[in-house]
């Protein structure tokens, strides 16, 4: 497939690799921190890390939008679909997130409504489609997501769509980082910066990582030579002393930004003072919620949102996870009681977070997996 | 009695990776249990909860020998002394459209029962069709779907030979419902079953897979994408009776339906505690499946197909094995895609295109309800 298979070349990655290996210095140790989820998946569904040397860990950082969201919101956005007449809709990644109650899945075979979706327009879509009801999207997600967000509720205002609104999760990516830097318990060498945020980010905000904190970032694309080239770069801004903001992703990402993306955002969205993130805790103005101006669309102005604050259970350590201070594995209840099929923690529902991503694709020992196969393969 | 963090460092870390890594797997192989209160969508998907569901519901009422291997049809011992066997299936279609490119729920009723006792080595002979219709469901639709059906059942070579009609409420159902039972004969001596896989045995696929799947999320018109791939449904019973008569050491055929072919290799590897490993760039896909699941982030690995099957067959014989399914049309496209190993028992191993190596597991919820 073309535009794809030449960033999972083989021969190429055997080539950056053995750069990579060459750019080590002996008996010292790097930690690197991909950001986003969907490095992390890509990491793992590649197998990555097979073309790592072991002085090399990848540690995976806060960025999967469905991991943050705390338990409380799901049982809030489960109250919200409970209303009469109401059609939630949702990205499909959410619908297993746990509440303190059971997940979307759940609530539906109790008797709520809610439906996936790939786009928040299909949402409006949905909205049109039934007047009778109200439509609420669920909106998560970092900067990537909030634009099609943003664009979903100037266009619903345009068409005077009256019954849909959203139920507003945004998030940002800077202070999560900022959080992750502070954090007292952890030593990184670098940063896999977030490549679909940065679409619309744009690469400078991450300019006070380089500056104030002397850690190299780049920004990177999500084919799997995009990360290899990413950790090249890494590796060679540390081996040369440098701490820099790069952009490996420079075929997509504006070193600006996406600045239409940026204004339809402002123009439906404002910074929220404090939300809480799964894991993290609250942290300050780290997320969106919706404009004055457009009140008419915003589910927390037009029902009664119960704002619930659930403890995260005692046995998880997602936000050690999100942090990168503990690998996946070694979470107390990582494979046991927590699994892809009844998760506990949100790390583990997500294809993107941490947890599932290590036990759905790297959950073996690699010595024990032959190196080839030995039959024949014959070419389709 | 906790393990302090000085302690436990003590350990190397890829000694106490392992042993999470066994934890893992002794908490895998305990039996499952349905923890849910309710029947939720993932229940239906073919992955981890339906298998949950099965186990711990269907098997636990159920359970006699005949039924526990949970092959694809039940093989039943005649007294004649020879060895001979019945075969017996079911099967139930909820295929939302009813009608999509390259068939309909008609096609996919028939071929779904006939493929489940071709797979088992069965010359599949009679059907059953019972049908639970929509109040206010067209007539015509009915007519198309019913000749459909004739059609595959003429080209499988079997006959429909009693059947069952409910009509329901306006809302209870979604248009029409098919369900199918199949009935077979086993030849003496033909034994088959994913639990007889060994060390060296050689993994095939009989042609592109993810195109049924493909076609029915496209169908929906939900997604606004739009590709010229139409359903593979179709007969395998001809193309399994070339395979098993020129090839005697399949050991095992499965139709990778719900859950794709990942669903299969997990449940060779469980069934005969052998490890699995395949190469991503030996299984054929065709571009259009690529694309749109790279599209919509799902692997092509789990996406449906209803005239695919996946043989396991003796190292020694894969080539020809290679050669008699490519003999009939449906095989054109052969392919062998990899290998039984003795470890790592229980797992299916990839390597991936890109070079590096992963697990491919059993599907956790549901990409796609209700596609047969």
């Amino acid at each position: 497939m073309r535009f794809v298979d030449e960033f999972r070349d083989a021969d190429k990655a055997h080539a950056l690799a053995a750069r990579i290996a060459a750019l080590c210095e002996p008996g010292r140790q790097y930690k690197l921190m991909e950001v986003c989820g969907g490095h992390t998946h890509t990491i793992y569904k590649h197998g990555l890390e097979d073309y790592l040397p072991e002085s090399i860990t990848l540690v995976h950082g806060p960025g999967c939008p469905v991991c943050v969201i705390p338990m409380g919101r799901v049982d809030d956005a489960i109250h919200l679909a409970s209303q009469p007449d109401v059609i939630m809709t949702s990205f499909g990644d959410m619908m297993r997130v746990p509440g303190s109650n059971g997940a979307f899945f759940d609530a539906n075979a109790r008797g709520t409504h809610i439906k996936m979706v790939y786009s928040p327009l299909d949402s409006l879509k949905i909205a049109k489609a039934n007047p009778d009801k109200r439509v609420v999207f669920m909106a998560i997600g970092f900067e990537t997501t909030a634009p099609s967000t943003a664009m979903t509720v100037l266009r619903a205002r345009a068409q005077g769509v009256t019954n849909f609104s959203v139920f507003c999760n945004h998030v940002t990516i800077i202070p999560a980082i900022k959080a992750i830097l502070d954090s007292p318990d952890l030593r990184l060498d670098g940063f896999i910066g977030p490549g679909h945020v940065s679409t619309v980010i744009g690469c400078r905000p991450y300019e006070f990582i380089a500056k104030s904190y002397r850690k190299p970032v780049v920004v990177a694309g999500f084919e799997p030579l995009d990360i290899l080239q990413s950790i090249y770069m890494l590796m060679l801004q540390l081996r040369e002393g440098r701490s820099e903001v790069e952009n490996q992703y420079s075929r997509v990402v504006p070193w600006d930004g996406n600045t239409v993306a940026l204004k339809a955002i402002g123009e439906t969205m404002e910074l929220r003072p404090y939300f809480e993130w799964r894991g993290l805790g609250f942290i300050s103005h780290s997320a969106l919620r919706m404009r004055e101006s457009y009140a008419d669309m915003d589910a927390e102005r037009l029902f009664d949102v119960p704002g619930v604050r659930v403890a995260d259970p005692k046995a998880c350590q997602c936000g050690e996870v999100l942090k990168g201070v503990l690998k996946p594995w070694e979470c107390k209840v990582f494979g046991t009681a927590c699994t892809p099929e009844t998760p506990i923690g949100t790390c583990m529902v997500s294809p993107e977070g941490a947890c599932a991503a290590y036990y759905n694709y790297g959950r073996m020992n690699r010595q024990r997996v032959p190196e080839a196969i030995s039959i024949g393969l014959s070419r389709p | 009695m906790t393990t302090g963090r000085a302690e436990r460092s003590l350990i190397p870390p890829a000694d106490r990776e392992q042993q999470v890594l066994d934890r893992i797997e002794r908490a895998r192989r305990r039996r499952p249990k349905l923890r849910e209160e309710r029947i939720t969508m993932s229940h239906g998907s073919g992955g981890k909860a339906t298998h949950t569901l099965i186990e711990a519901i269907f098997l636990e009422a159920f359970r006699n020998p005949l039924l526990e291997p949970l092959e694809d049809a039940a093989r039943l011992p005649l007294q004649t002394g020879d060895g001979a066997a019945i075969a017996l299936t079911t099967d139930s279609f909820v295929v939302s459209p009813l009608f999509f490119p390259g068939g309909n729920i008609g096609d996919l009723a028939v071929n779904g029962t006939v493929n489940d006792l071709a797979v088992a080595g069965a010359t599949p002979l009679y059907l059953t069709a019972g049908f639970i219709l929509e109040e206010g469901f067209p007539v015509a639709d009915l007519t198309r779907i019913t000749e459909s059906m004739r059609d595959a059942a003429a080209a499988a070579g079997v006959r429909v030979v009693t059947g069952d009609t409910k009509v329901v409420e306006k809302g209870k159902a979604d248009g029409c419902y098919i369900n199918t039972a199949g009935v077979g004969t086993v030849p003496a001596g033909m034994n088959l079953g994913v639990a007889r896989a060994r060390p060296g045995d050689a993994i095939l696929v009989s042609g592109p897979i993810g195109d049924h799947g493909v076609t029915i999320m496209l169908a929906r018109g939900e997604l606004d994408i739009e590709a010229d791939v139409e359903s593979d449904t179709a007969s395998l019973a001809e193309l399994v009776a070339g395979l098993l008569g020129t090839v005697p050491g399949v050991r095992a055929l499965r139709d990778a339906t719900r859950g794709g072919v990942a669903t299969i290799l997990n449940e060779i590897a469980k069934a005969a505690d052998v490890g699995v490993l395949v190469a991503e760039n030996a299984i054929p896909v065709r571009a259009q499946v690529r694309g749109a699941a790279e599209l919509l982030g799902i692997d092509p690995l789990y996406v449906a197909c209803e005239g695919r099957l996946v043989a396991v067959v003796d190292g020694g014989q894969a080539e020809d094995a290679i050669a008699a399914l490519r003999a009939h049309p449906l095989g054109a496209q052969a392919a062998i895609i990899g290998e039984v190993t003795a470890d790592p028992a229980g797992l299916v191993t990839i390597k991936t295109a890109f070079g590096g190596t992963r697990i491919v597991d059993l599907l956790v919820g549901d990409p796609l309800p209700r596609i047969c």
